[in-house]
C-alpha cells in the first residue's frame, strides 16, 4: 500500500508491503539507521520512536498505521543550525551511554517523559524507563542524565 | 521478524469496519494498538488474511459517565485509561491497573479492548474487568449484545465474541465504594506479565494466571462476606484454580503466591477505604 509518513518533518512517501513495520520503513525507506532493531518483540525498547509526540516501539507498529502521522527519531531531535537537543546533550554530559545501542531509542522514551512531566523524581525516571534495556548495565548515568536534561528540556519547549 | 502477508484495510467508522469483518469472515481480525496481535503474527501463531485497522475510530475512545454507570470505548488506551480524571476519581482500580499494564511505550498504544478480546489469563485488565462487574458490549451484523465478564472469558485466548463481532465498550457498575480497591501483581522485572496478580474491589476478587482464564477467587469472597479476616480468607485464594507450570514458576508456588498477594491485597483495600 501506499503510506505517507512525516519523519523528522520531511514526508516520506512509499509504496511498501502491508506488513510493512515502522521500524523497518524507517530505517529502509526513510534511511535514518540510528533507530535500532532490538529484541524485535517489544521488550527492549532499543526501536523507540515518538508517533505523534508520543513513545512508541516501532518495532510493533506497522508503517500502514503510522500512514499520515508524525514520526520522530533521535536525528530530528536537534534544533535546526544542529544544536543538540537538552536531553542528547545531557546523556553527553553525564556519560550516560557506553556501547550507545540503547541510546537512540533511551533518548527518545527520554523526551517522551520530558514532555508528559517535565521534572520528574528520580523514582519517577526509572519507572518511565521500564521499556528501554541497557546491556552495558548504564542505568545510573542514564537516570542521571535525563534528571539533569530536564530544566533546559522545559526552556527549550517554552522558548 | 515480521508478520506472515495480510491485507491490511482501514476502516473509518464502527459500520465499515462490521461490513469489512462480514466480508472476511475468520479470515480477518480487528486490529487497533496491535499491541497483542503484532507480537503474536510476527511468531505465526496467528496467521490473519486480513487486517482491519480500527486504532483511529474517535467513536471507539472515551471515558464518559453513562446512565449510571462509566463507560470505556474499546480503543481507548492504557494510557488514556491511567491519566482520565473521571477513573481516578470513580474507578481508581482501573486507572491505576491500566497504569500497571507494560510500560510507557506499550500504554500509548495498547488497547483495553485489545487486552480484553485477546483473553490472556496472564494480562491485568481481564482480571480487573471481573473484579468491577463489568459488562462488555458486542457489535455484530445483526446488533449490539452486552456479555457479562464472567461469561466473556471462555478459555485460553478464547472469548464470546463471534467473528464478525466487534468489542465496542466496556461498561462499570459504579463500585459500593470507589476507594476500597487494591491491584497486586508479581512480576520477576518491571514489564513481564504477572506470575501472579490480584485484583480487589468491595468484596470482589478476582486473580491472575492462575488459570486458562482470569478467575473469580470465589472461596475467598465467600469467607469475606461471612466476616472472615483478610488473612482468614486469603487462606482459601487458591481454591478452585488451576495454574499452569512454565518457566516462572510451578503451580504449587503460583498457589502460595496467590495467597499471599490476596492477603496483600485484601489489607491494602481496607486500608484504603
Amino acid at each position: 500500500m501506499k503510506v505517507t509518513i512525516k519523519v523528522n518533518g520531511n514526508p516520506v512517501a512509499a509504496e511498501v508491503a502491508d506488513r510493512t513495520l515502522l521500524v523497518h520503513f524507517v530505517r529502509e525507506v526513510a534511511n535514518l539507521t540510528a533507530t535500532n532493531v532490538g529484541c524485535d518483540s517489544t521488550s527492549c525498547g532499543a526501536c523507540t520512536v515518538l508517533l505523534d509526540g508520543r513513545s512508541v516501539k516501532s518495532c510493533t507498529v506497522l508503517a500502514a498505521q503510522a500512514d499520515g502521522c508524525e514520526v520522530t527519531t533521535v536525528e530530528g531531535l536537534a534544533d535546526g543550525s544542529g544544536e543538540m537537543h537538552p536531553v542528547q546533550t545531557a546523556f553527553h554530559a553525564e556519560h550516560g551511554l557506553q556501547c550507545g545501542f540503547c541510546t537512540p531509542g533511551m533518548v527518545m522514551a527520554a523526551v517522551s517523559l520530558l514532555d508528559e512531566n517535565p521534572s520528574p523524581t528520580e523514582e519517577e525516571v526509572r519507572t518511565a524507563l521500564e521499556g528501554n534495556l541497557c546491556r552495558c548495565t548504564g542505568y545510573h548515568n542514564i537516570v542521571r542524565a535525563v534528571l539533569a536534561a530536564a530544566p533546559a528540556t522545559s526552556e527549550r519547549r517554552s522558548a | 521478524m515480521i508478520p506472515a502477508p495480510f491485507t491490511y484495510k482501514r476502516a473509518f467508522s464502527i459500520d465499515e469496519a462490521l461490513d469489512l469483518a462480514a466480508r472476511d469472515g475468520e479470515d480477518a481480525k480487528f486490529l487497533a494498538g496491535g499491541h497483542s496481535l503484532l507480537p503474536l503474527m510476527k511468531l505465526r501463531l496467528a496467521v490473519p488474511e486480513v487486517l482491519i485497522d480500527i486504532g483511529r475510530l474517535g467513536e471507539l475512545r472515551y471515558v464518559r459517565e453513562q446512565d449510571g454507570h462509566i463507560a470505556v470505548g474499546a480503543a481507548t488506551s492504557h494510557d488514556e485509561l491511567a491519566r482520565s480524571g473521571l477513573l481516578l476519581r470513580e474507578l481508581p482500580l482501573l486507572a491505576h491497573a491500566a497504569s500497571q499494564v507494560g510500560d510507557p511505550q506499550v500504554r500509548h498504544r495498547g488497547t483495553i479492548g485489545g487486552s480484553l478480546v485477546h483473553a490472556d489469563p496472564a494480562a491485568d485488565l481481564p482480571a480487573v474487568a471481573l473484579a468491577l462487574d463489568a459488562t462488555l458490549v458486542a457489535r455484530g451484523p445483526s446488533g449490539s449484545r452486552e456479555i457479562a465478564a464472567g461469561e466473556f472469558f471462555q478459555s485460553l485466548f478464547e472469548t464470546a465474541l463471534e467473528p464478525d463481532e466487534l468489542l465496542t465498550e466496556i461498561r462499570f457498575p459504579r463500585p459500593d465504594s470507589p476507594a476500597s480497591w487494591a491491584f497486586q501483581k508479581f512480576t520477576k522485572r518491571a514489564i513481564d506479565w504477572a506470575i501472579v496478580g490480584v485484583a480487589v474491589q468491595d468484596g470482589n476478587v478476582a486473580l491472575v494466571n492462575m488459570g486458562q482464564t482470569p478467575l473469580r477467587a470465589a472461596a475467598v469472597e465467600q469467607a469475606l462476606a461471612a466476616g472472615a479476616s483478610p488473612r482468614d480468607a486469603a487462606a482459601h485464594a487458591a481454591e478452585g484454580t488451576s495454574p499452569s507450570t512454565d518457566i516462572n514458576g510451578d503451580a504449587r508456588y503460583r498457589q502460595h503466591l496467590a495467597r499471599v498477594l490476596v492477603g496483600r491485597a485484601l489489607e491494602e483495600s481496607r486500608s484504603r477505604a
